[in-house]
């Protein structure tokens, strides 16, 4: 299962989809709120994800 | 799932009309787009003397980074400018992004801190103050001190790192609040009126996305995380902000819808309010709607 860094919460965790987006789903996460990475580069929504990959999920809010 | 363009890996996805981009083609779309927003609205011109606020975070490491392409075939003088409100845990971090960035750039960096320009860094003033939202201070004195220095350093333009989804809260929240005269000073480039007391205020990435600009800093390396303040959350326009990510991923299109509606009727809005009479504080001499500017009004009630 794809393991998901949700850098915000500071928390990691494994769940059973096939693309970013179902995950997005899963963790409730606003797609236009964040860039995800795997392997330190940027991917879609769309994207297919492997059992191994390793999924940095960054807000992309800053300031106040 | 390929780029629109060239067929290659895409990075990201644009909200309203859903292309996908690969790095090089994003990175040309972005810049495109900043230009042409500088082009029409005429945000820059050859020689100005251009002072670009920064805070060592995304927004403000971007917009640096694209004036810096621009300033020699352009001739600009460029200086950054950073406040330091005295945020601990928040603001010294991003100093040093900025201090680094500007310094790996060959960039002039000019500090200004409140506990310098007004006696007391913004925590301490909020530890005195515990049930005043720290942006309703932070903002006034934010704007007022990137005003007055880049006046010292006889800007001609004040360069700030705004992107749509900054203007597009500003918009909805003004509205909300029956704010309109200060929606009237909104815009790609600031103010109702030219007064040799206020720098305009230039925003580049005016029709560019939060995240779009986010991309454009994580493909560019400027910054390593993207912290929020650590006091956002007391402030309306998080809510603002929560609202309208809402309504976007609903209804994609929506930020640009809004601050496309409200450019038509700006110029309506700034002939409204064009005869406003710009004064000048009388406490400390700075340009102010009323007798006593913002900034003093704030000082004499919590400091």
């Amino acid at each position: 299962m794809p393991k998901f860094i949700l850098e915000k919460e500071g928390a990691t965790k494994q769940l059973e989809v096939i693309t970013l987006k179902e995950a997005y789903q899963k963790l409730k996460i606003n797609p236009t709120t964040v860039l995800a990475t795997r392997n330190n580069e940027l991917i879609i929504e769309s994207t297919k994800l492997k059992p191994k990959d390793e999924i940095k999920i960054i807000p992309v809010i800053s300031g106040g | 799932m390929s780029c629109k363009f060239c067929k290659t890996k895409p990075v990201i996805t644009l909200t309203n009309n859903k292309i996908n981009l690969c790095k090089s083609c994003f990175i040309k779309y972005f810049e495109r787009k900043a230009l042409k927003t500088i082009k029409q609205y005429k945000l820059l011109e050859k020689k100005d003397n251009v002072v670009c606020a920064v805070s060592g975070g995304k927004d403000s490491l971007s917009v640096l980074n694209l004036l810096i392409k621009l300033k020699d075939k352009m001739n600009l003088t460029l200086t950054a400018l950073l406040i330091d409100e005295g945020i601990k845990g928040y603001r010294n971090k991003s100093i040093e992004n900025a201090k680094k960035f500007c310094k790996e750039k060959n960039i002039k960096l000019e500090i200004a801190s409140y506990k310098e320009n007004f006696g007391k860094t913004l925590d301490s003033m909020k530890k005195k103050n515990k049930n005043t939202i720290a942006c309703s201070m932070c903002g006034v004195f934010r704007r007022s001190l990137l005003n007055k220095k880049s006046r010292e350093l006889k800007a001609t333009k004040l360069a700030t790192g705004h992107n749509l989804d900054d203007e597009a809260q500003s918009i909805l929240m003004n509205q909300l609040r029956h704010n309109i005269a200060l929606s009237s000073r909104l815009g790609p480039i600031t103010g109702v009126k030219r007064d040799p007391r206020f720098i305009p205020r230039i925003k580049p990435f005016y029709f560019l996305t939060e995240k779009e600009v986010a991309t454009y800093a994580f493909l560019h390396n400027l910054v390593n995380d993207f912290n929020e303040c650590v006091y956002c959350e007391e402030s309306y326009r998080f809510e603002i902000r929560d609202l309208l990510n809402d309504m976007e991923q609903k209804h994609p299109g929506t930020k640009h819808a809004l601050v496309a509606s409200f450019i038509e009727v700006l110029p309506l809005l700034k002939n409204k309010f064009k005869d406003i009479e710009i004064r000048s504080c009388k406490n400390c001499g700075e340009p102010s709607s009323s007798e006593i500017c913002n900034v003093c009004q704030i000082i004499k009630k919590i400091i």
